[in-house]
């Protein structure tokens, strides 16, 4: 077995009755199966195929405490942010951690959209949870077998079916603790047939948290004929490190819009693995990463086009200077029988350093000669004519570049479709160029005042 | 204002400006002639700060300062512009927060506070009409769509904004059709006054039917070889470089 994940065997075979006591017998069912897989697993190399920049036996060879009895931690989310443009109207439901503090009724009014702890969802209905619980993440992926293990609870969202929620909604998660913790955290989405909804995930790491480890797995079921935006913001902190897997299943004539930002963090994995399970859906799968001092975004992004007449948009775009490091591996993989299959990939990044790195790889791998598919990865400077001609209107170099920066960003954030958020993001964007820090101002939305 | 004295300058190790010498003074618009590859463009990079310019020898002042030794948004602030003859395209950068950026900068530089947005906006408004410049490409990215006419009056339109003490126009009248010739070079006449200088670079009489000049000079492989009154470019424009040439003993 793997050095580094021994810990957590050790971990869960000390600690499986209180793993248990904590959580729901839904993900209870599943850990004997996951410490099986983990015993026989071995972790990827740093670069090895797909794992260019993370060293994942490095990192998860390092001492985190995992909060096996569950207890309340002193994080106060009113602390740790406090909007100062709060423009964006959502409902909002905050986690700290892996546990979802009791929204607010009158933001959670209409009955077709369903949010839960997702452990009290497992213990009210075990049967429901259980058909999407662990079915669509692959259990032998490292990241997925680990939370597996260890996750006692998460986040549980159902939109019922026709339903068009127009609100959208917007999950805070902090993160935090007076000790090195590792928190596994499980979200699972269910898109009811034509159902419709867009949502905001802000995570967050609460100010003056020590090291702080986000193993986070979302499974997104998306029905026939469903609509599903996710905005995935992270703007944590240089001490934390996520791992973040994304499992989606789309049926037939399915919509869904995936768009992860990182704005500020420490180290960060983000896998999306995409799977079209019916015909004539469309995915929009865009990112962008901002990365200097010695930040590390490492970005894996799979699509199964297993049917017919999908559509995959993919565009994901990186900025990284000082001894920042970047990667994105694309694969975009089209089946025998996806005839009429569009898929684009697109990745670009500017480099600001020598030191800075970036490693891209988008691939394609096509058996059915019936399809349009583009993939193209460009690396460079900011352009040293567009510069020029700013300073010669009177911008500094530092301004000129900033604004070059945040104008390589615009196309991820233009597709952004929750009113308001589009016009926050480039202010955040903005901000983060202009070096000006984390915290309350940042934060994207209304935040709580609990 | 503007005084250069035998400058010399390359790019990646190719000499192009070999020597120039030229003396501008407020209120006097200079026409810069030549044939294709003499160092025009060159000499407007130069002055404008590029940095992919090595100067190698040689000096420019203006009002006294040396100019070589700023950066060029320090030659911006202090009164000097430059209109592109290629206006450089800036995608997702909006003409709009390009301005802001660029009258703000200079209030610093002065030691003055910000323009307030509605001070702004009315600036935006008056220097528009100068050139008739659409208020729709406003609210587009700099440059980006915009057709040859429009990026030229687009370089016209942020001139009256800077009002600038020297402007460079380097072969602005390229690329336009009659009417936006006539337009541009309106736009040059209307913001002429006897404190500030223009020099209009060009292959063409043309431009200078509208733009009068009152000192025309001749570039050729890197100098100035000759310096005359407006009658100068109808000559070129009748006999060519080639008698220039002749003159010079080549051929």
């Amino acid at each position: 077995m793997e050095k580094s994940l021994s810990q957590y065997i050790e971990l869960y075979r000390e600690t499986a009755e209180a793993l248990d006591a904590g959580s729901a017998g839904v993900l209870n069912a599943l850990r004997p199966e996951a410490a099986r897989i983990i015993e026989t697993l071995r972790l990827p190399r740093r670069g090895e195929e797909n794992y260019e920049t993370i060293d994942l036996p490095a990192i998860l060879g390092r001492e985190y405490g995992v909060n096996v009895g569950r207890l309340r931690l002193n994080v106060n989310p009113a602390d740790s942010f406090r909007c100062g443009v709060p423009r964006v109207a959502t409902s909002l439901a905050v986690m700290v951690n892996d546990e979802l503090l009791p929204p607010s009724e009158k933001n959670f009014a209409d009955p077709a959209l369903e949010i839960d702890s997702l452990a009290n969802m497992a213990r009210k209905n075990p049967e429901l949870v259980g058909r999407y619980y662990g079915r669509i993440a692959d259990p032998a992926n490292p990241l997925v077998a680990l939370s597996t293990l260890l996750a006692q609870d998460g986040l549980w969202i159902r939109v019922r079916k026709g339903a068009r929620i127009e609100n959208p909604l917007q999950v805070v998660d902090i993160l935090g603790g007076a000790v090195n913790m590792l928190t596994p955290v499980r979200i699972v989405i269910v898109m009811e047939e034509c159902s419709e909804l867009r949502m905001l995930l802000c995570g967050h790491t609460a100010s003056g948290s020590t090291d702080q480890m986000l193993l986070q797995t979302m499974e997104i079921f998306a029905a026939p004929g469903s609509h599903l935006d996710i905005y995935d913001l992270e703007e944590s902190a240089e001490s934390t490190t996520r791992l973040s897997t994304v499992w989606l299943h789309q049926e037939a004539d399915s919509s869904v819009l995936i768009n992860g930002m990182t704005i500020y963090n420490g180290v960060t994995r983000n896998e999306y693995h995409c799977r079209y399970a019916g015909e004539g859906s469309e995915l929009k799968l865009y990112g962008m990463g901002i990365a200097d001092a010695s930040r590390q975004i490492d970005t894996y992004a799979r699509v199964d086009h297993d049917s017919p007449r999908c559509h995959t948009d993919e565009l994901f775009k990186f900025s990284v200077d000082d001894r920042a490091s970047c990667a994105f591996t694309g694969m975009v993989r089209v089946d025998y029988g996806a005839c009429k299959t569009e898929a684009y990939q697109s990745n670009r990044n500017i480099i600001g350093s020598d030191e800075a790195r970036m490693y891209s790889k988008p691939q394609l791998e096509i058996y059915n000669d019936d399809v349009k598919c583009s993939h193209g990865s460009a690396t460079g400077q900011l352009d040293e004519m567009q510069l020029f001609y700013m300073r010669t209107r009177g911008l500094s170099a530092e301004e000129a570049r900033m604004l070059l920066k945040q104008a390589f960003m615009a196309d991820v954030i233009d597709c952004v479709r929750i009113p308001g958020l589009k016009e926050r993001l480039a202010h955040i964007v903005e901000r983060r160029f202009a070096g000006e820090g984390a915290g309350c101002h940042d934060c994207a939305m209304e935040c709580p005042t609990v | 204002m503007l005084k250069v004295s035998d400058l010399h300058a390359e790019i990646n190790g190719k000499e192009i400006l070999k020597g120039i010498n030229l003396e501008v003074r407020p209120g006097e618009v200079h026409a810069i002639m030549g044939p294709n590859g003499s160092g025009k463009s060159t000499l407007s990079m130069v002055l404008a700060g590029n940095p992919m310019y090595n100067v190698t020898s040689g000096s420019a002042e203006f009002y006294g300062k040396d100019l070589l030794a700023m950066p060029p948004e320090v030659r911006s602030h202090e009164g000097v512009f430059l209109g592109f003859q290629y206006p450089v395209e800036i995608p997702g950068v909006s003409m709009m927060n390009f301005m802001r950026a660029a009258v703000n900068a200079r209030r610093k530089y002065f030691g003055e506070p910000p323009m307030s947005a509605a001070e702004f906006l009315k600036l935006m408004r008056e220097k528009r009409a100068i050139v008739e410049l659409d208020n729709k490409l406003a609210s587009r990215s700099v440059n980006e769509g915009f057709s040859g006419g429009e990026k030229k009056r687009n370089e016209i339109f942020q001139m009256a904004v800077l009002e600038p003490r020297l402007s460079i126009l380097d072969e602005t009248d390229s690329g336009l059709d009659i009417d936006a010739l006539r337009i541009v070079a309106e736009g040059v006449n209307k913001l002429k006054t006897d404190r500030n200088a223009t020099i209009v670079i060009t292959h063409y009489q043309r431009l200078l039917d509208y733009i009068k000049p009152d000192i025309v000079h001749i570039l050729y492989k890197g100098r100035i070889v000759k310096t005359a009154d407006p009658e100068l470019a109808l000559e070129l424009e009748e006999r060519g470089y080639d008698w220039i040439k002749r003159e010079l003993g080549e051929e």
